[in-house]
């Protein structure tokens, strides 16, 4: 566990830089962060960050790029137009959640 | 006379029905079991029939010979269930009235979900080995391989068994040296996940085996297609991989009469309380084994974990009472490492893998997180206890469906504030 300087802010992060503490995330941490992977976050992109976030609150994990089309409504071309390297990934750590895992 | 309806007669439904026909009162209650396929596979033995380890008559039994007397069993298609009027439909127009429901109607590999997957190549040099007839039609291809380039794919996740996938790398590589053809191959595992292992204490421990068994990682790979002339997987990244022998693990998804009763996700999972093990629809309606949409591995350990709390919460059910069994999501997972050694997993929805001993804290005999040569003969030893011990639920004295701590070296950290 460590920490990372975001805009001033000391914020809890893991060893890959997710955020570890999403009541410390905010729309800025999120620019900033989206900044640091390349990142410029439009009104399209935000309808993916804001479909992480309301899917998480619901099923406590990123959802998948699967859900992202079927429940966010995002097909998956789109996805990888907005989010080029790695979307899951990418996505999940700008919305200031875990990045998915298996269970081992 | 009431009536408790389980669907499916596969590990969990088969488990629920010995349980609870030992422990409610038959004279008040009806219980019975319906499925459509006759046949009661060994699934653990999908991956050893590649290599020759079990012919197919090793893993095969009648579904109807597991379940015991009491229960009434139907062979017959689902269609779907009425949840709001407590009736299941069946496919010949009959209607199923019940009480208390049990849904346990597991997954199924979903080729036709990938793009050109079960195009010209199916069958010939694309496989996969989670059915019965995929895994024997790739032992057919194996014992054909002659060297070049074989990739091991997973599609999507959740899978069940998520680590046999990496098992079957792990057995291909041993093998392949037996049979003196590991130079002339080059053995690919390509995952949509960032890494082989994602927990931080396996990743740590077990991370080395696939460098030092000379298995290239290609992570992060979203399939979009398949192109079978060019034997070629594609991914929406723009990545490809070529392949001589592609073993795949297509998405997995829940049965569709999930779909046709409005109760599944995108997947045909069911919203199921992760600790009491009921459908978040409906109360007289529970859910468990592959069906759930639960955060923790679909694997037989984890549904005869479920079972033993289950049947407490249904008897609980039945007498008006809280459910105050709680499931922790408890797996215990062997992997097969080759050279006739096995690594054994156990953990649950807080405690990730770790290293210790199982199932008694310095005895063992397994080791945790740990190659073995008695966690190998452990998992092979597993079959007769599979179809003799687990299946007729009978008691495993010393193994609690809850995760013990006991025995485990978990390291100590400082809290985390909560990242949900």
């Amino acid at each position: 566990m460590a920490t990372k300087d975001i805009l001033g802010k000391s914020i809890n992060v893991d060893e890959e830089g997710y955020l570890t503490d999403h009541s410390q995330w905010d729309k800025e941490i999120a620019n900033a962060l989206a900044k640091e992977l390349n990142v410029e976050l439009t009104d399209a992109h935000w309808k993916v960050l804001d479909f992480i976030d309301r899917d998480f609150k619901e099923k406590g994990v990123v959802p998948g790029i699967r859900r992202i089309k079927k429940v966010g409504n995002i097909p998956t071309k789109e996805l990888y137009e907005l989010f080029p390297d790695k979307p899951i990934k990418t996505a999940a750590m700008i919305s200031g959640y875990p990045k998915p895992a298996s269970c081992v | 006379m009431k009536n408790l309806l389980i669907l499916g007669a596969g590990t969990a439904g088969t488990m629920m029905a010995n349980h609870l026909r030992k422990q409610i009162d038959l004279n008040q209650w009806s219980i019975s079991i319906v499925d459509e396929e006759p046949q009661h596979y060994y699934q653990p033995g999908f991956l050893f029939m590649p290599f020759g380890i079990y012919e197919p008559a090793d893993v095969v039994q009648p579904k109807k010979k597991f379940v015991g007397k009491g229960v009434e069993y139907i062979q017959a298609s689902i269609d779907r269930v009425d949840g709001d009027h407590n009736k299941v439909l069946l496919q010949d127009g009959n209607e199923l009235p019940y009480d208390i429901l049990i849904i346990a109607t597991g997954c199924h590999p979903a080729p036709e979900e990938v793009e050109e997957l079960t195009g010209s190549g199916w069958g010939k040099d694309v496989h996969e080995f989670y059915t019965f007839e995929g895994s024997s039609k790739l032992a057919e291809a194996m014992k054909g391989f002659n060297g070049g380039k074989l990739v091991v794919h997973i599609a999507e996740l959740p899978i069940k068994c998520p680590v046999a996938p990496l098992e079957f790398a792990f057995l291909a590589d041993w093998w392949l040296g037996q049979k003196g053809i590991r130079n002339k191959t080059e053995i690919t595992y390509v995952t949509p996940l960032s890494s082989a292992f994602t927990k931080p204490t396996a990743s740590k421990m077990l991370g080395h085996m696939l460098e030092d068994k000379n298995i290239r990682v290609v992570t992060d790979f979203n399939i979009s297609e398949v192109d079978h002339q060019a034997k070629q997987m594609k991914s929406w990244g723009e990545e490809s991989v070529d392949y001589d022998l592609l073993v795949t693990v297509p998405p997995n998804m829940g049965s569709e009469m999930v779909d046709r009763s409005g109760l599944g996700d995108e997947l045909n999972f069911i919203a199921t309380d992760p600790h009491t093990l009921q459908s978040k629809a409906h109360s007289n309606i529970f859910v468990l084994g592959d069906a759930t949409d639960l955060p923790t591995s679909k694997a037989g350990s984890v549904a005869h974990f479920q079972a033993e709390i289950l049947t407490e919460n249904i008897l609980s059910y039945m007498k008006g009472d809280a459910l105050n069994a709680r499931f922790d999501g408890h797996a215990n997972c062997f992997v097969e490492s080759g050279h006739n050694k096995a690594i054994l997993l156990d953990f649950n929805y807080e405690q990730e893998p770790v290293p210790g001993t199982f199932p008694l804290p310095g005895i063992g005999p397994m080791k945790l997180l740990r190659e073995s040569r008695l966690n190998h003969i452990g998992k092979m030893a597993f079959r007769w206890v599979y179809w003799n011990v687990l299946l007729p639920a009978r008691p495993m004295p010393g193994i609690s469906p809850h995760m013990t701590k006991l025995g485990k070296e978990i390291p100590k950290k400082p809290k985390q504030p909560n990242a949900a």
